[in-house]
């Protein structure tokens, strides 16, 4: 590709990811409004779509403060962290066949490794905020962020022995051909869907900042851009492991191929990745609303006990049906 | 010890005592109305029944009064039964039909005894629907009110008045369901002791008038442990606090001192506190004369630099001042310029007090006093001037009939028994006085002398009682061989005399009496009443420096503690104050000396600084802070006097640090050491709260100063906290803030602190007797001196300089009269209630002539009050006679002479 | 554990359709909620039927209060009438729960529907007499304590009150 497209990509994904994150703040709490018999914020501009604006204002307008007793270069350098490692992330992602930053063959792994890293900012965040809460909330993100990739990786291995490849371009079109993969790969999505969850530790599985035990987990110490940064970091990781959820399981750019080739021909493939995102976060905001939060070592058993076998058996099935059908 | 039943438990109790006193003091809960444990059964309110059964196989068993009933051994009993419950319950019912549920405007709701009681045996529906009975209420005087409605005709308060009190004013009327307490018609109660009625009452018929004025229920108060400061006795008292003020005083129960029962003037006497009359403020006299209130710090390095520069500085202490600050004013000027601030006939008299104390003969407590069964009281006026001590002494009129009831097998706590046998057999008691005596109703001897004449009779009886016969033909004869006989005769005699005479004289022959009676008696006992709460103390701690010796010394400053030298001096020490460069004054209330002053500092009274006081019988007792002065809304400079001391020469001492230096410098005070734990003393590792668990309003009280609640206060000098934080229950009788126990809200769960009823405290007791009592008895020189024809007489109300500061009680306090026999108004030309004038230095007295011939000749009473104090130590006085005199009318309801009551 | 899951899924499909539910809450401060009469809000003291305080003083509100926000002081008329000389909550402590209330033996202190009492300044949130109380009777209409206590007022001697007998002459000789 040329030099001016690959600059566009890169600057697009980069303002896309910050102002849809932004939009989220006011669209999660709209949705949890609704869905919650209330009204939600509505106060701020048209349906109070300005609370998005206004939140960012407030962020960066508020006093940059940092605890006297906090670890002061740790404690700056923790929320870069995630925001970093989660826009690196998107360098992977396929809006369409042409429309990527990077096609690297190994594009899957680099998403893994990406959302990873992200671990260190909580933790570091926990840490230097030299704070009980704040590290009994990192203490609690770095095992349950360690536990959980466990899963979320081997749950993609099952798509990655089928496509015989790691780049995600590849990964969509093998979609093409054989179907989505979250109807042959069932199990693994749901391991992905849960495992992802807890890799965002968006609720249920918020359990490094349960405020109702640790006031705010490892960002309790935080506050004006600082805490933006993590919150921030959360809603990309949200819009990433939605827009992944999208690339491996549900086609990618590709439309649903029971719709005439008419409109499928006429329907931009952007438009079709962009809707499957938006409906998985979606998705991830009702789960915010109806399920509660479990205990700490429910959420560890339930990955260990149950997650960890879902996965093997689903790894077992696949190689056994690759190698006898 | 007697084993009893009850509800198949068994108990050890006490042999002898009624089953009411045995199950209370096992820890058991009985509702009961008309019993009284200073007052004994008279089963008259039908609420403590429990059930007896006759044996094992006995069921049914049968209802019976408690309080009517003595323990035997292996008696069965039961409280819990229904059919004992029920009684109990239909007794309440039955009383409170005529209730009238006006609990929220009550003075006694909260700490009802017919409250707990109602909670107690669960009634809680009225069935009847007819008329409530009502009564109209009486004026009673300023003191006490009346609410007759919520009576249930339980006669404690006639019991109290009446028997145990011996006033006559108070009386059950009418009958049936309309029985009326109260006077023949409205007016002040007459007895010294009509507070009382207050804490026996187990509802709110009679009220405490001088709290319900600014009324505080008994959860909002904060309080403390703190000894009364209106005579020599040392009373136990509750002191407590609202807003910054002192609201109320009431008794706290020490075996061996007040037990149940206070006088008046402990019970009223403390609203001197919030007088108007207090300094408030540090203040320096200018150059023009005035004074001009300066800060704290100001006055004190002004006050310092006073005192350095000066050659020699004296420091004149207190009798009304705690040890610890007699102790940090002989610290702050040396120990040979300290003198404790008596003058110098009061120093005589209490040089033979302390004499007495540590002569082998017994000195009683007012609890012992009640056991002697022969009494001598020589030129006392108890009632006026230790007041409780003459309740004591009436009990102790009551042992003959406890030796007729011992015979008759009756059990004593029977009431109403012992005194229908008994009838009006008294124990001797013989008093020898100027005028009549409030015991005269139970004295078997009375006779009315001069001091002088009571000194002479005194000596002549120590002489009988050695055998040397009094010439036959003087006239004090038949009397000196009565007493004597009498004496000689008891089993356990008692002289009493004290320090009101004021005559030296009168207190030695005393001490000879009983010296001679311990010859041949060793049960003999000796109280000799001093003047001031704290006369022992301070007499103990150093006596030798005389007063005219040490302002005679040409000082150029002198620091005067809390002592108003310009009235117990007169005339004297306003030609000694002009010589004096710098005259610096402690105290708490404005008085003569304050004005004469250079310099004033605010001190602290007994309810806002703790302090140690010894009474007469030298026991030293720990009195609490109760508040901080000026917590509520702007800081306050006053401070404890010790305090005040220790900052002139740039200190800062705890209370037990000042003490403990006292000690070192006087080791005959070592175990005021042990009247009460010091400031590190913690139960459980608490400090003991002055405020019940349930106080309220703690962030709304001082919101209208500021939002913001101040922190609470801390106490440096105690164990105690100014705040609700604390063990409350659990802390040892000299710290306790206040009694109260689950279901006992009232007075009565004194009981739930006692080892047995009327016992000693579970949590130790408080107060150490200081004086070992190791020396033979000094024996006077039997010479009299001759003395003026002015008699002071003390009045409860208007004698004592604190309480005449209580607005009620200075309403109380006697007009003006001289009282004479028909000889003395003879040859003054008057005749009685003529007026009589007094004029010298500039003042006008006029007093109001009462005939009263039991008066000696040529004697002239006049009542102790502060516009007599011109008088004191004047021998002759000059009178005229006022042309068309009219007697002033009464100032107010309050203006019952006093001084009329005993006629 | 196929029960609990779909348990999941189901309560995901119920909160979902909320989506189409109207909203329970309104427009505040456009639109007003309608507030019971025995909503707790602001406390008021009212008033008996003849226009006299009802507060007696006594003090049980006082100690009611779990928060420990109100202080008064008992003082009397010349007829022997209770009120309280001052009578002082603290707004910034209550916390509404009507303790005080339930413990006024006069129907005295009553909570109003009345929420909206927010302030700049938190001293002005301590409230003393005269911002309590109200000329009305409040939610109790009818009551008056001094009426059914056996207490004398102004204007009712002993005996005048509800179910009680006229005073006994203590000096009659009769029965």
């Amino acid at each position: 590709m040329e030099e001016l497209t690959i600059f566009l990509v890169i600057y697009g994904t980069l303002l896309g990811a910050f102002a849809v994150a932004a939009v989220l703040v006011w669209f999660e709490r709209r949705l949890l409004g609704f869905w919650q018999d209330r009204l939600g914020p509505n106060r701020v501009g048209p349906f109070g779509i300005g609370l998005a604006l206004a939140d960012v204002i407030k962020l960066l307008a508020k006093e940059d403060w940092i605890p006297p007793f906090a670890d002061r270069l740790v404690f700056i350098l923790a929320p870069t962290a995630v925001v970093i490692t989660m826009l690196l992330g998107f360098a992977v992602v396929p809006y369409t066949e042409h429309l990527f930053i990077a096609d690297l063959n190994i594009g899957l792994l680099f998403f893994l490794g990406m959302t990873s890293l992200a671990v260190y900012s909580v933790l570091l965040g926990g840490l230097g905020s030299h704070n009980k809460y704040a590290l009994l909330g990192g203490l609690r993100a770095a095992a349950q962020m360690v536990s959980y990739e466990v899963f979320m990786g081997l749950s993609l291995m099952g798509v990655v022995m089928i496509t015989g490849s790691f780049s995600l371009v590849d990964i969509v079109n093998t979609q093409a051909e054989n179907g989505w993969f979250v109807i042959s790969q069932f199990f693994g999505f749901i391991v992905f869907l849960v495992a992802g969850i807890a890799e965002s530790h968006r609720l249920p599985f918020d359990l490094p900042e349960a405020e109702h035990e640790l006031i705010a987990g490892f960002h309790t110490e935080y506050s004006g851009m600082k805490f933006g940064l993590f919150m921030l970091g959360e809603y990309l990781s949200l819009i990433l492991i939605s827009s992944m959820i999208t690339t491996i399981f549900f086609g990618g750019w590709l439309g649903p191929s029971f719709l005439p080739d008419a409109v499928l021909d006429f329907v931009p493939h952007i438009f079709w990745f962009f809707a499957k995102t938006g409906t998985c976060i979606c998705f991830f905001i009702l789960l915010r609303a109806a399920i509660p939060r479990p205990r700490y070592d429910q959420l560890m058993s339930f990955g260990w006990k149950i997650l960890l076998p879902l996965t093997l058996v689903n790894l077992l099935i696949t190689g056994a049906v690759l190698l006898w059908l | 010890m007697t084993v009893i039943h009850v509800d198949g438990k068994e108990y050890e109790v006490e042999p002898g005592s009624n089953l009411l006193e045995a199950l209370l003091s096992a820890g058991l809960d009985v509702p009961y109305f008309c019993w009284h444990p200073a007052m004994g059964s008279v089963g008259a309110c039908r609420q403590c029944a429990v059930v007896q059964y006759a044996n094992d196989d006995d069921t049914q068993g049968r209802i019976i009064m408690s309080c009517m009933t003595p323990v035997t051994d292996n008696a069965r009993f039961s409280v819990a039964t229904e059919s004992a419950s029920g009684f109990r319950e239909s007794v309440i019912e039955n009383l409170m039909l005529n209730h009238p549920h006006d609990c929220p405007v009550c003075e006694e709701g909260g700490e009802c005894h017919l409250q707990d009681m109602t909670v107690m045996v669960g009634h809680r529906d009225r069935q009847y629907t007819g008329k409530k009975r009502t009564h109209k209420n009486q004026y009673l005087g300023p003191l006490v009110g009346h609410e007759m409605n919520r009576c249930i005709t339980c006669y404690r308060c006639v019991r109290f008045y009446q028997d145990y009190a011996g006033g006559s004013d108070l009386a059950a009327f009418s009958s049936r369901d309309k029985v009326y307490f109260g006077r023949a018609e409205d007016g002040v109660l007459e007895n010294e002791f009509a507070g009382n009625l207050v804490d026996v009452c187990p509802t709110g018929v009679f009220t405490d008038k001088t709290l319900s004025k600014h009324y505080t229920r008994k959860w909002d108060l904060q309080s403390a442990a703190t000894i009364c400061m209106g005579c020599a006795q040392g009373c136990n008292t509750y002191t407590s606090e609202r807003y910054g003020e002192v609201r109320r005083v009431h008794n706290r129960f020490h075996q061996d001192v007040n037990g149940y029962f206070l006088c008046d003037r402990g019970r009223f006497g403390a609203g001197f506190v919030n007088s108007d009359d207090r300094i408030k403020q540090a203040g320096i006299r200018r150059d023009d004369g005035l004074y001009e209130a300066v800060s704290l710090a100001e006055a004190v390095s002004q006050a310092s630099d006073m005192i350095n520069a000066s050659q020699r500085v004296v420091g004149i202490g207190s009798a009304r001042a705690s040890l610890e600050s007699n102790q940090a004013l002989r610290t702050l000027v040396g120990a040979d310029n300290y003198c404790n601030g008596m003058a110098d006939i009061e120093r005589e008299m209490h040089a033979i007090i302390i004499e007495a104390l540590k002569s082998d003969i017994a000195t009683p407590s007012m609890r012992e006093v009640e056991q002697y069964d022969a009494i001598l009281i020589l030129g006392e006026d108890i009632t006026n001037h230790a007041p409780r001590l003459a309740l004591s002494v009436r009990q102790a009129t009551r042992n003959k009939a406890g030796e007729m009831a011992v015979e008759t097998k009756l059990a004593l706590w029977q009431d109403a028994a012992v005194r229908e046998l008994a009838q009006n057999s008294l124990s001797p008691l013989m008093i020898a006085t100027p005028t009549q005596d409030r015991l005269d109703d139970v004295a078997t001897l009375s006779t009315r002398l001069d001091s002088a004449g009571i000194a002479r009779l005194g000596f002549a009886i120590a002489d009988q009682l050695h055998d040397i016969k009094i010439a036959e033909d003087d006239a004090l004869e038949a009397t000196v061989s009565a007493i004597t006989e009498t004496l000689s005769a008891a089993k356990r005699p008692l002289v009493i005399s004290g320090t009101s005479s004021r005559n030296a004289d009168v207190m030695r022959s005393a001490a000879n009496v009983a010296a001679a009676l311990k010859e041949i008696n060793p049960n003999t006992g000796l109280c000799l009443c001093a003047s001031e709460c704290n006369s022992v103390g301070v007499a103990l701690m150093d006596n030798e420096h005389s007063l005219t010796a040490l302002l005679g010394s040409s000082p150029d400053t002198v620091v005067v503690l809390e002592n108003d030298l310009a009235t117990t001096l007169g005339a004297d020490f306003k030609q000694i104050a002009s010589s004096i460069k710098n005259l610096v004054v402690i105290d708490h209330l404005d008085n003569a000396t304050a004005s004469m002053s250079d310099l004033v500092l605010p001190a602290a009274t007994f309810a806002e600084a703790e302090g140690t006081y010894v009474n007469n019988e030298g026991r030293a007792q720990r009195s609490m802070a109760v508040f901080v002065p000026g917590h509520h809304g702007a800081a306050s400079d006053i401070k404890a006097s010790y305090h005040l001391l220790d900052n002139l020469a740039d200190r800062s001492r705890t209370s037990s640090e000042v003490r403990a230096e006292m000690v070192s410098h006087s080791p005959q005070l070592q175990k005021v050491i042990d009247a009460a734990p010091s400031e590190d003393f913690t139960v459980r590792g608490s400090k003991i709260a002055r405020m019940s668990h349930r106080a309220s309003g703690r962030t709304a009280m001082l919101a209208d100063v500021s939002v913001h609640e101040p922190q609470q206060p801390a106490d440096a000098d105690s164990a105690m906290t100014f705040s609700m934080e604390g063990v409350q229950q659990q802390a040892p009788a000299s710290l306790r803030a206040f009694t109260w126990s689950p279901e006992w809200n009232s007075n009565q769960s004194i009981m739930k602190f006692q080892e047995s009823v009327a016992g000693s405290d579970r949590f130790g007791i408080s107060g150490a007797l200081l004086v070992e009592k190791t020396q033979p008895p000094v024996v006077y020189d039997a010479t009299v001196k001759q003395i003026g024809q002015l008699v002071p007489q003390h009045h409860i109300f208007g004698s004592d300089p604190l309480s005449n500061h209580a607005e009620e009680l200075a309403s109380l306090a006697p007009q003006l009269y001289i009282k004479m026999n028909d000889q003395a108004a003879g040859e003054l030309g008057v005749s009685s209630d003529d007026g009589l004038s007094y004029q010298a230095d500039g003042q006008s007295l006029e007093f109001r002539v009462i005939i009263d011939n039991a008066i000696p000749d040529n004697c002239l009473v006049y009542p102790l009050v502060p516009d007599t104090d011109c008088l004191t130590g004047l021998d002759e006085v000059s009178l005229t006679r006022i042309d068309d005199w009219t007697p002033p009318g009464p100032a107010g309801k309050a203006q019952l002479i006093t001084s009329d009551r005993a006629n | 554990m196929i029960k609990a899951i779909w348990s999941q899924i189901v309560s995901l499909y119920r909160i979902f359709l909320h989506i189409f539910a109207k909203a329970d809450t309104v427009q505040y401060p456009e639109e007003m909620p309608y507030l019971a009469p025995r909503y707790r809000g602001r406390i008021v003291l009212t008033r008996d039927p003849d226009g006299n305080e009802r507060c007696v003083a006594c003090n049980l509100c006082a100690v009611a209060c779990p928060v420990d926000c109100i202080a008064l002081q008992k003082t009397e008329d010349e007829h022997g009438r209770w009120y309280p000389e001052f009578f002082r909550i603290n707004f910034s402590r209550c916390i509404m729960c009507g303790m005080c209330e339930e413990a006024c033996p006069t129907y005295s202190i009553q909570l109003t529907p009345d929420f909206e009492m927010c302030e700049y300044d938190r001293q002005n949130m301590v409230y003393e007499k005269e911002h309590l109380l109200i000329s009305g009777q409040g939610k109790y209409p009818g009551y008056s304590f001094y009426n059914v206590a056996g207490k004398a007022i102004k204007d009712k001697d002993k005996g005048e009150g509800l179910n009680e007998a006229q005073p006994i002459d203590m000096k009659s000789l009769l029965p």
